[in-house]
């Protein structure tokens, strides 16, 4: 992974664009990993929202389409490292999940590069850091997603 | 086809079934016959307009045909795979329904058409079948017809589609999905959507917009196809029901691309093979997981 330092997300965001991030954390590695990443004063992009979830098992595809539906510009999709899900198998079924989900969502035409899948345990605070940090520079590379969101605009 | 017919009289008298369900002709092309009595029997036909898939009745939520008693039904290969998949997901006991198996020459796309079987009107999913002679069954009529012209024209679609940009894919589906009024006729007669309660129906929270709106139009797809990851059987009707014409079975036919590349698997007419969502292996990939 490539580390993204502070001082170029905050030249893109002085461009004037904030991108929204939806993150869908599982609750005992990435949650736990991002309040590390916190308590250690770790510095992070502000543009990540998080969700805690009891595991990336509970985390529906269609999470990520609401989370484009009502305006996000990118989604984080986190949790436990494979062999460490705390419901032992939770991760392996929704890794298959998120595999099929993202294809589909690629072949509908939504930009792959808006999602990002990872693995970050609860001691790796750094990790989560440049997850966000990556995640935040890429989306405002690629600019706001209006797309989705704009989709009822010719019902109203 | 009075191989056909006199199975179906046969399983009637005997009462080892109540209900025959096959294909009649109807006023427009073939349609789906109920034959209750012996009697009705040589009303059943099988040539290569009987496009429908039959299995949808087997699905629990079909459950106004439960009080006629059991059933036995007409199935193509392609059709055995979706009463497998029924099977394999405890909707339906093998010991429950008896199955009449044709052996299949190939069908054409639109059941009102001409029996004739070329390469533009045959079925797309008959380019790639390997099941012309369907096992999942109880009896097995007919001889093996020549092998259908093939047609790939869905596969060099979805091939195009690929190549294109994420914008163009994206304005392609759009106009696609604009069209569609939310009649749900492509998951009323999915043999694999039984549902007792469909998350498109659910109001309270909403997950999908139910106005015809294309956001809604877009979450709705893409849930019901993603449901249908592993499960499809490609019988191709929610196509075919589409008022709205929509491509709808090249979304089915890419996701199914996806699973057999990423997990190696293909939907068989197998109800002891698992499927692959609900199950998983220690080492699927896993390249696009930072």
């Amino acid at each position: 992974m490539s580390s993204t330092t502070t001082s170029t997300i905050t030249a893109k965001a002085a461009q004037g664009f904030e991108p929204r991030i939806m993150a869908f954390v599982c609750n005992w590695c990435t949650y736990t990993g991002a309040d590390l990443a916190g308590t250690s004063r770790l510095h992070m992009a502000h543009n990540v929202r998080i969700v805690r979830l009891p595991c990336t098992g509970r985390i529906d595809p269609l999470f990520i389409i609401k989370a484009f539906e009502r305006g996000a510009d990118g989604v984080i999709v986190s949790g436990c490292h494979p062999a460490d899900c705390h419901y032992s198998v939770g991760n392996y079924h929704a890794r298959r999940r998120f595999a099929i989900g993202r294809g589909l969502l690629k072949f509908f035409g939504i930009d792959e590069r808006r999602l990002t899948f990872s693995w970050v345990s609860a001691s790796e605070g750094k990790k989560w850091a440049d997850v966000v940090n990556e995640t935040t520079a890429r989306i405002q590379g690629l600019g706001a997603f209006d797309a989705f969101r704009n989709l009822t605009e010719d019902w109203k | 086809m009075k191989a056909l017919q006199e199975l179906a009289a046969k399983l009637l008298t005997e009462k080892t079934v109540q209900i025959v369900i096959g294909y009649e002709e109807g006023p427009r092309g073939v349609r789906p016959a109920f034959i209750t009595r012996a009697e009705d029997a040589d009303r059943l036909v099988f040539d290569s307009r009987c496009v429908q898939n039959l299995a949808s009745y087997l699905s629990p939520r079909r459950n106004h045909l439960v009080p006629l008693g059991k059933k036995a039904i007409v199935v193509k290969g392609c059709d055995s795979r979706a009463v497998a998949g029924l099977i394999r997901e405890t909707q339906v006991r093998r010991e429950d329904v008896v199955l009449i198996g044709v052996r299949c020459g190939g069908v054409v796309r639109d059941p009102a058409a001409d029996t004739t079987l070329t390469p533009d009107t045959v079925a797309a999913r008959c380019a790639e079948c390997d099941i012309r002679e369907p096992k999942l069954v109880d009896h097995l009529i007919g001889d093996l017809p020549p092998a259908p012209p093939v047609n790939r024209k869905r596969d060099e679609l979805i091939a195009a589609l690929d190549a294109m940009s994420a914008e163009e894919r994206w304005a392609f589906w759009q106009a696609e999905l604009a069209r569609c009024v939310r009649c749900h006729a492509c998951r009323e007669v999915c043999p694999m959507c039984f549902c007792e309660r469909c998350i498109a129906d659910k109001s309270q929270p909403q997950w999908i917009e139910s106005s015809a709106h294309r956001q809604g139009n877009l979450s709705w797809q893409f849930s019901r196809v993603l449901h249908q990851a592993g499960r499809c059987a490609d019988c191709s009707e929610c196509e075919r029901v589409c008022p709205a014409k929509i491509p709808l079975s090249l979304l089915m036919r890419k996701t199914s691309l996806i699973v057999r590349e990423l997990f190696n698997y293909r939907v068989t007419d197998d109800p002891s093979v698992p499927a692959p969502i609900g199950a998983y292996r220690l080492d699927d990939k896993q390249e696009f997981i930072l």
